[in-house]
């Protein structure tokens, strides 16, 4: 345990400093941020609708989980598999690394769940973010009735899934990543991995389920359709998020026995 | 087996159908320095490798510190400083933060850094960042690396690439320091002989994966004969009459005469016998082989 820990300080001490990092801070900051701006701007226009406050809040919560759901999460997570494993390719410093005195798996694993960190820490502060800009619009625009319903459970577990549905895509991307250095290969299977996910997602493929790339669309998909109607409602561990839990636990394992047969050149 | 530092036992390593390292044994004595000699591409850097665990040996191959690696290459690992190829540096982080990270993962504390810093003469550019550095300097911080644990063990695959002079002295002079103040072993790789001569107690000669010489240096300077070359004008008389007098000349240019270079008397005596026979000697010296000629002679001997 302790060789994980200093591993993960160590990924953390490495990279705080690249846009890996700070993409996971940044991202959620720029959108909440122009999606609240552009509230702001045609206050009046959206005021004039009407909305119930619930509805309100579905729309503006909408247009941040509907961009990230549909298209920046996929490639979020495929970038992210790639940093993690690109800052050892390109310098060149594998062999530093798997020549301290440290057991490989520590060594993968800790890169694994800084991946998966950055990952969680960039969703939580969508919600967050989310969260404070609705209330901060209220303020801002008092004649809003956001203060009149509490997403906040809502916006947890669309979260949430979105999260756990997007493990199963980093898996795999943090499989190509390991055996490629080049950034072309995993993010070129990536892109076309996920332009197919979305495709077979919104075409309603039966099996679409099994392909890794589509689940935070169907994961964000269900959690909009439901919301509508009851919101409390939907269940966070659906067929897709078993699915994703699933994939990346097989691919972490498998990733591990590669690591421990990776001769390192 | 109690006395080496590493010892590998008839090992053998092949990327696919190449064989890289052929019925290697090393002996590295505690205590010694080890030149690890050998051209380029002749297994040097796969061996160090290796010996690091990083690419995986046949069990019972290789022992360090009298330990099988593969069972054991945590607690291996801990007693080894490395420096393979070119050094393994996160360019985007400083000097001061690629030591700091290194003691993070080791555990050790960071004030560390500084120390080692000061050590190979970093302590200015430490909050450089590293890829700014020359390639002296990315080496320098190469030899922090390895050394900031203190270990007991140190793997230097070619330290003094891409050092100018003083640095080349300063880390020669830095590796007998720590192997007789501090008792280190070390093992350092290197093409050139002379390189080697001046630092190594121990000498291992590779030549396309296989070991042709293992001994110490005084041993070598046995294989390794000097020669006395001659300049003299009129080349065939002047040969013919070494030859005549129980000389053997050894090669012959169109400039220079070649004889086995014995001791500096004799020396004197042939400069005088070809002056009295009337030729004019315009350069006379000793000349070592290189490691070319060393590889031939040691090659033919085996």
């Amino acid at each position: 345990m302790h060789a994980l820990y200093i591993s993960l300080v160590s990924e953390y001490y490495k990279s705080r400093k690249t846009l890996a990092f700070w993409a996971a801070i940044l991202l959620p900051l720029i959108i909440c941020g122009l999606i609240s701006a552009g509230f702001y701007n045609n206050a009046e226009k959206i005021i004039a609708n009407h909305y119930p406050p619930m509805l309100l809040w579905a729309q503006y919560s909408g247009a941040a989980l509907g961009v990230m759901g549909f298209l920046i999460m996929p490639f979020y997570v495929i970038f992210m598999a790639f940093s993690v494993n690109n800052i050892e390719h390109k310098n060149d410093t594998w062999k530093m690394l798997f020549a301290q005195p440290l057991n490989k798996f520590s060594i993968y694993a800790a890169k694994y769940l800084y991946a998966i960190l950055l990952i969680f820490i960039c969703l939580f502060l969508f919600a967050a973010l989310t969260y404070a800009f609705g209330n901060l619009l209220q303020v801002l625009v008092p004649t809003f009735n956001f203060n009149q319903y509490n997403p906040l459970d809502i916006l947890i577990n669309a979260y949430a899934k979105l999260f756990l549905a997007s493990l199963g895509i980093l898996s795999l991307q943090f499989i190509l990543s390991l055996l490629w250095s080049d950034f072309l290969k995993p993010m070129g299977i990536g892109f076309v991995g996920t332009i197919m996910g979305i495709i077979a997602a919104n075409v309603g493929w039966k099996y679409a389920y099994l392909i890794p790339y589509s689940l935070p669309t169907l994961a964000s998909r269900i959690s909009k359709v439901k919301k509508g109607m009851d919101p409390l409602a939907f269940s966070i561990f659906t067929q897709e998020i078993w699915t994703s839990l699933i994939y990346a636990s097989v691919l972490f394992i498998i990733g591990y026995f590669i690591v421990t047969k990776k001769s390192i050149k | 087996m109690g006395n080496y530092a590493i010892e590998t036992v008839g090992l053998n390593f092949n990327f696919g159908n190449q064989t890289i390292v052929k019925d290697l044994s090393l002996q590295v004595p505690n205590g010694s320095i080890y030149g690890f000699l050998g051209p380029n591409g002749a297994g040097k850097t796969t061996t160090i490798k290796i010996l690091l665990n990083l690419l995986k040996s046949p069990s019972d191959q290789v022992f360090i510190f009298g330990k099988e690696i593969n069972s054991n290459r945590i607690a291996i690992l801990k007693r080894i400083g490395a420096l393979v190829e070119q050094p393994a540096i996160y360019g985007h982080l400083t000097g001061k933060e690629n030591l700091v990270n290194r003691c993070i993962l080791l555990g050790i504390k960071k004030a560390k850094a500084d120390e080692m810093l000061s050590l190979v003469g970093l302590a200015e550019a430490a909050n450089k960042k590293a890829n700014k550095y020359s390639l002296g300097m990315k080496q320098r911080l190469g030899i922090a690396q390895a050394l900031i644990s203190d270990p007991e063990l140190l793997l230097l695959d070619e330290p003094t690439n891409g050092l100018d002079p003083n640095g080349i002295i300063e880390v020669r002079n830095l590796m007998i320091d720590l192997a007789t103040k501090h008792q280190k072993t070390i093992l350092v790789s290197s093409h050139l002989l002379a390189e080697i001569e001046r630092t190594a107690t121990h000498v291992g000669i590779i030549n396309k994966g296989q070991l042709l010489f293992q001994g110490t240096i005084n041993e070598l300077h046995l294989l390794s004969k000097p020669m006395l070359e001659i300049e003299v004008d009129n080349i065939e008389s002047a040969s013919t009459l070494l030859i005549k007098q129980g000389y053997e000349v050894t090669t012959k240019t169109e400039k220079v005469i070649s004889v086995l270079f014995v001791s500096s008397q004799k020396s004197g005596e042939l400069n005088t016998l070809l002056i009295q026979n009337g030729f004019t000697v315009s350069s006379l010296y000793q000349q070592r082989k290189d490691l070319e000629n060393l590889f031939l002679d040691i090659t033919n001997t085996n």
